[in-house]
């Protein structure tokens, strides 16, 4: 009687807050002894039960804690009225350390699964409920996740994954690991097939990171979520570590020091709003096209100020962010990892309504070089769009990779040689624009002509060069007297546009302000773009483990 | 510097460029023309003027010469190789670095410039060498033009004492005052009854308003006389104390003159000046509301017989005080073209530059003094980059990353030397532009501001755009009750931004509750995409939550095409738009009434900034059901900023005044920054001991960086 009293009051709960978004009965269950309900009673307090979880303390505890439960979070996910559960009645199969009693039973289990629609597109989604045994992995929880993993997959639909999840289910052993392996797998397999996003909530611990790691993108939320291998006291024990669990593995250490997150949020509603925003820049699967919005910018519009944006000294360094954000639709730029390599930026943005992904050198951040976590960062992007059917466009402003033993040593040939292959490997429209440098070795990277870029053009203040003049002109001329001499012939010869130019590696040299509106133009040229690379099992790209000691 | 690193073919390019953004800027202005001079080019004048200015001065000027058929030379920092002055000339010389000392008031490399391009005429704008006599005589040696006065002029007009002298001569008035030192109270009060109350007493040696005192009758003037001289001897160790007539809520109003090298001079009616802050105008008009007839001819007549005293030749500005029973003073005389000076070219017809240029030529006037009209009315705001909610306006910097001109709009004239894209850097001054507006009447030209201030949209930098919008709509302003103290008296707590009123906040709630929805609508509308759900029904109506300054109000809002009918507290509102989700403008109709607001910025978690009336409001829109969920939303926990000193303005720091360690009392100076020619000093917000400093005299800092941090 206490328990469907307390189910009673998490109804009005519920039903105050966020009623509209859930299918079932609304009528009032009535207080029968157990032995007498019908089934059609059994169903409707089934449902109910599962609709709060594992109790109103618990929810109350996890509000307590600044974080929305599962279903709370899907309701402001999805479209209102469009979720459509599945497995509402499914329960844990675990019979040892007294699982089996009733009361340690709940209808779905730690996870709430089903699929919806975000303004109007179909996906499915996942997520964790805290409330239930702190959210822990047990099969059937890995069974819900991998039956919408299946179908997203069959329907060619993207998976969002809102994590809130203390770990393992620890009671049912080995095959609370089989359930995270038959998760991993899906995503392997979903992986260039279906978006793929997490959204960390909570904590996210041990295997269970291995999941949104596969995913394309991880985001966070500040100060409720963590995401470690191993917590705080066991780094304690291993390697004597004071650590605490947001420096650890908090939003600030994922999204600035190891780049494992794209982006973070400030808390649950800003997170999922956020989402929302995001999922309309993908598409939904590898056979659908980069999706096309209703564009109010004019694909015409001049942008004057981009014509004295480069400053006239080399030196000098300008807001790559500028370029893209005048460019751009509406100046809407989604920026994935804002706080990570920040030598490189990239994100998603629109042109004439499609979605691009844009890739640009950052002058402002280490002049715009290349190193062990900037290509990372970019290959990751650029392999995104390519498998996605995004279009790419590059801003190149690079001064050439990052010498010095720190990089070296950590590997910049075989990370810089990622970010080399994503470019090569990419099939899709390819448009890249030098704003000023493009030095050496990373000029051939940052999709380069001679890499099958579509649409190359060079600004009048591009300077496409082996190396700037000071250096060529110490190995030309070594040794010799009038190296200022020298250094202004080389400056003459080669820091400017012409030499590639005149080679047809830059297809023209382009007024600043009239980029906009040419690279709307070529996009609507290269829309019926196809190519494929010959066949093969799958390529080998240089994956060689991070080992990064390098730049933030 | 271009040069060093272009080759020429690439300069063709750019300069093709460069000629086809010129072209289309020439055809503005023809648009714009409103002069009613006629340029006559039989009237031969030069052939070439160097304009040894930056910024809106130098563009103005080059306007003139383009119609006059005269080839202009602009002379540049390195820093402004790109300014919208380089662009316009016909030709352009780097004079030094960006430090004004180092360019634009470099007179060697002024002079180079002038003999490598040959130019036969300077013309100076205001500021830097503009009231140079030195700069004069150099010119005048090298027989090139100086397109205004003579030195002698501008020696005499340039000191204090002398001017006011030949003022005096020239049967000007002065403010009445005893020339000597008071020896004691008793002369104090005899003085005082001779000039007339009220008089201020003040120091002989003195400044900023120390041992300064008012006084209204005897008695005062004792006590003013003992306290002023105590406070004279402790402050400068000099007890001298003068007397003088105190001006009473004074307003600042200014008579243009123009003078012919023939003996010739008019005066071409007042500015009203008085909108100041920190001595500087703010918003400046022309008639002024105050002059009768009698006392505008009366001023006119005395600022052309001091033109005269001083064989004045070209435009000039002879500045008085005036009280509120329109007794005016001479305050100064400016030898230069002023800054206002198109809000007289709007009611004259005159183009004053056109003017100087030919009297610099030696051309007599064209015009006789009963030909000088007062044609409507004009008013101008100065936009500056800064923040008006600091003292009134400290400097900001920044990129202008959106610029837009409200040029679409009849009878506004915009001066101004940059575009978008441009810096507004800490090198020069601030001002973006000067805002004219022009109607047959001083109400319309005001409402023709509130439509060019609403519709000026500038995005990268802080401006001031808040503080113009309320002066010209403030009660007393319209009815023209200014002085020189109308800021302080009307925001004695210092400009907060527009208040709104109940109307206001909801319409403002209801624009943002409609734009919300209108984005809502539109992030659903995907092209061409068969799989988009076709079973969902197109949403009608919503509920809505929207936070504006910490209230919350629920707001129902529903469809029907472009109309959004809005509910707040029993109220409907029809909001209609074109809802261009793209332009900075957001024109809505609001039940019938039309308003221009601007969109600064809208995220996915639903807060938008909206600029209503000038001032931008913040806002935040949610569902129903994520404001309900918000609750549990944890509060984030601002920093503790009363430890933490930040600069409030970019510019450099002149000088750190503590170390770690020090402890310091609350008020007490830590460090100067110093911005645009000004210098302020950053106290500590509570007495405590100094943990770190993180700046150095000779750094330069930007907003919000870290100065220094207490315990």
């Amino acid at each position: 009687m206490a328990a469907l009293a307390a189910v009673r009051r998490c109804r009005v709960l519920l039903h105050g807050a966020v009623k509209s978004s859930f299918r079932g009965s609304p009528s009032q269950p009535r207080s029968y002894s157990a032995g007498r309900l019908s089934v059609q009673e059994r169903i409707e307090r089934k449902r109910q039960a599962a609709l709060v979880g594992g109790g109103q303390k618990r929810i109350d505890a996890q509000h307590g804690r600044g974080k929305l439960t599962a279903r709370e979070r899907v309701a402001l996910l999805l479209d209102p009225d469009s979720f459509v559960e599945y497995d509402a009645f499914v329960e844990h199969r675990c019979s040892d350390f007294g699982m089996e009693a009733d009361h340690n039973k709940f209808p779905g289990d730690s996870v709430v699964t089903g699929q919806g629609r975000i303004n109007g597109r179909l996906v499915y989604v996942f997520s964790q409920d805290f409330t239930v045994f702190g959210g822990s992995l047990s099969g059937a929880h890995a069974q819900k996740i991998c039956k919408i993993m299946d179908q997203a997959m069959l329907v060619g639909a993207p998976v969002i994954g809102l994590n809130d999840s203390g770990g393992a289910r620890i009671q049912e052993g080995v095959e609370s690991l089989a359930g995270y392996a038959d998760i991993f797998l899906r995503n392997v397999m979903a992986s260039g097939v279906v978006p793929q996003i997490s959204l960390i909530m909570g904590p996210c611990a041990g295997g269970a990171v291995y999941s949104p790691a596969l995913t394309d993108f991880t985001f966070m939320v500040k100060d409720t979520s963590y995401l470690f291998i191993t917590g705080p006291d066991v780094v304690k024990s291993v390697t004597n570590e004071d650590v605490t669990q947001e420096e650890l593995g908090g939003a600030k250490t994922h999204t600035a020091v190891s780049g494992v997150a794209h982006k973070a949020f400030e808390n649950d509603i800003d997170a999922l709003l956020n989402l929302r925003e995001f999922f309309n820049f993908l598409p939904l699967s590898n056979k659908d096209p980069s999706p096309v919005t209703e564009c109010h910018d004019p694909s015409d519009r001049l942008v004057p100020g981009l014509d004295t944006l480069v400053p006239l000294e080399s030196t000098k360094a300008y807001d790559m962010l500028d370029v893209i954000h005048s460019i751009v639709d509406e100046r809407d730029f989604f920026e994935i990892m804002p706080n990570y390599a920040k030598n490189i930026v990239v994100g998603f943005a629109r042109m004439n309504g499609r979605t691009v992904g844009i890739v640009g050198n950052q002058p402002k951040v280490a002049s715009g070089c290349l190193d062990i976590n900037s290509s990372v960062k970019g290959a990751r992007f650029v392999r995104f769009c390519d498998a996605f059917n995004v279009p790419i466009i590059t801003f190149v402003d690079v001064p050439g990779f990052l010498p010095g033993t720190a990089q070296e040593y950590g590997g910049i040939i075989r990370h810089g040689a990622k970010l080399l292959y994503a470019f090569a490997e990419a099939t899709v429209p390819k448009i890249t624009i030098i704003t000023r440098k493009a030095y050496g070795g990373a000029y051939d990277v940052m999709s380069s002509k001679h890499l099958r870029g579509d649409v190359n053009y060079a600004w009048p203040s591009a300077e496409v060069a082996v190396m700037g003049a000071k250096g060529a002109v110490q190995i030309i001329f070594r040794g010799k007297n009038n190296q200022a001499d020298a250094e202004a012939e080389y400056v003459e010869k080669f820091a400017n546009p012409f030499p590639a130019a005149v080679r047809g590696f830059v297809d023209d040299i382009v007024v600043p302000s009239t980029t906009r509106r040419r690279i709307c133009r070529d996009l609507e040229v290269l829309a019926t773009k196809k190519q494929t690379n010959p066949w093969k099992k799958h390529a080998n790209v240089p994956l060689a483990g991070k080992k990064g000691r390098g730049r933030r | 510097m271009a040069a060093y690193r272009i080759s020429p073919a690439l300069q063709r390019v750019l300069h093709a460029v460069k000629h086809a953004a010129f072209r289309s800027r020439c055809c503005i202005i023809v648009s714009r023309a409103q002069y009613s001079t006629v340029y006559d080019h039989n009237e031969k004048t030069f052939d070439k003027i160097l304009i040894a200015n930056r910024g809106e001065i130098a563009c103005r000027v080059m306007k003139t010469c383009k119609k006059m058929g005269i080839k202009t030379v602009a002379v540049h920092s390195d820093v402004d190789a790109n300014a919208v002055h380089v662009k316009m000339a016909d030709e352009a010389v780097c004079v030094g670095p960006a430090p004004t000392s180092k360019s634009y008031l470099n007179m060697d490399a002024i002079m180079n410039a002038i003999r490598q391009t040959g130019a036969q005429a300077v013309h100076p704008g205001y500021g830097f060498l503009s009231e140079n006599k030195e700069f004069a005589k150099r010119l005048a040696a090298e027989g090139v033009s100086f397109i205004g006065p003579d030195t002698h002029a501008i020696q005499a007009m340039g000191d204090k004492i002398e001017s006011k002298l030949i003022a005096k001569a020239a049967k000007v008035n002065t403010i009445p005052g005893f020339d000597g030192v008071v020896k004691d109270a008793d002369e104090a009060v005899r003085i005082a009854n001779e000039i007339g109350y009220p008089v201020m007493i003040k120091a002989s040696a003195g400044g900023g308003g120390k041992g300064m005192r008012i006084a209204w009758n005897d008695e005062e003037t004792r006590e003013g006389f003992r306290f002023s001289s105590q406070e004279a001897a402790s402050s400068f160790g000099d007890d001298r104390l003068l007397i003088e007539k105190f001006i009473d809520n004074p307003r600042h109003i200014e008579i243009q003159v123009l003078a012919d090298k023939h003996g010739n001079a008019l005066w071409l009616n007042e500015r009203e000046c008085s909108i100041q802050r920190r001595n500087q105008k703010v918003v400046e008009e022309a008639p002024s509301t105050f002059l009768d007839p009698e006392t505008r001819r009366a001023m006119g007549e005395q600022a052309v017989s001091l033109a005269k005293a001083v064989n004045y030749s070209s435009a000039g500005t002879v500045e008085f005080l005036v009280d509120s029973r329109k007794n005016f003073y001479f305050l100064e005389m400016n030898t230069r073209l002023q800054v206002e000076h198109p809000i007289t070219e709007c009611i004259t017809g005159l183009d004053l530059v056109q003017q100087m240029i030919r009297i610099a030529k030696g051309f007599p006037l064209q015009h006789t003094q009963a030909e000088i009209p007062i044609n409507g009315w004009a008013i101008e705001s100065r936009v500056y980059a800064e923040d008006p909610y600091k003292s009134f306006g400290l400097p900001s910097i920044g990129r202008l990353s959106q610029y837009q001109e409200p040029l679409n709009l009849h009878n506004v004239r915009v001066d101004s030397g940059i575009e978008e894209g441009s810096d507004i850097s800490i090198y020069y001054d601030p001002m973006i532009s000067k805002l004219v507006t022009y109607g047959a009447t001083r109400a319309e030209a005001l409402k023709k501001m509130e439509d060019a201030l609403d519709n000026y949209v500038i995005r990268g930098v802080t401006h001031n755009i808040p503080l113009l919008r309320e002066i010209i709509v403030h009660p007393r302003f319209i009815s023209g009750d200014i002085s020189t103290k109308f800021l302080p008296e009307v925001y004695p707590e210092g400009f907060k931004g527009h208040q709104l009123t109940a109307t206001g906040r909801k319409e403002l709630l209801a624009t943002a509750a409609s734009l919300f929805v209108a984005a809502q609508l539109r992030a659903q509308k995907f092209l061409g995409d068969l799989r988009v759900s076709n079973t969902q029904q197109e949403r009608r109506s919503w509920e809505l939550c929207v936070e504006l300054e910490k209230g919350v109000h629920m707001l129902g809002v529903s469809r029907s095409g472009a109309t959004y009918t809005v509910e707040i507290d029993g109220d409907k509102l029809e909001v209609s738009s074109d809802w261009n989700l793209a332009s900075p403008l957001l024109t809505v109709t609001l039940n019938g009434i039309h308003r221009t607001l601007q969109c600064l910025s809208r995220n996915a978690a639903g807060e938008i900034s909206l600029q209503y009336l000038g001032t931008t409001f913040k806002l935040r829109v949610l569902s129903k059901l994520a404001a309900a969920l918000s609750v549990h939303m944890p509060e984030k926990v601002p920093e503790d900023t009363s430890s933490i000193l930040r600069s409030p303005m970019p510019g450099t720091v002149v000088a750190v005044s503590v170390k770690a360690g020090d402890t310091v009392a609350e008020g007490q100076e830590i460090c100067v920054i110093e911005a645009m020619k000004m210098q302020n000093s950053m106290t500590a917000a509570k007495t405590a001991k100094v943990r770190s400093v993180h700046c150095k005299p000779g750094e330069t800092v930007g907003e919000g960086d870290l100065l220094v941090e207490l315990e």
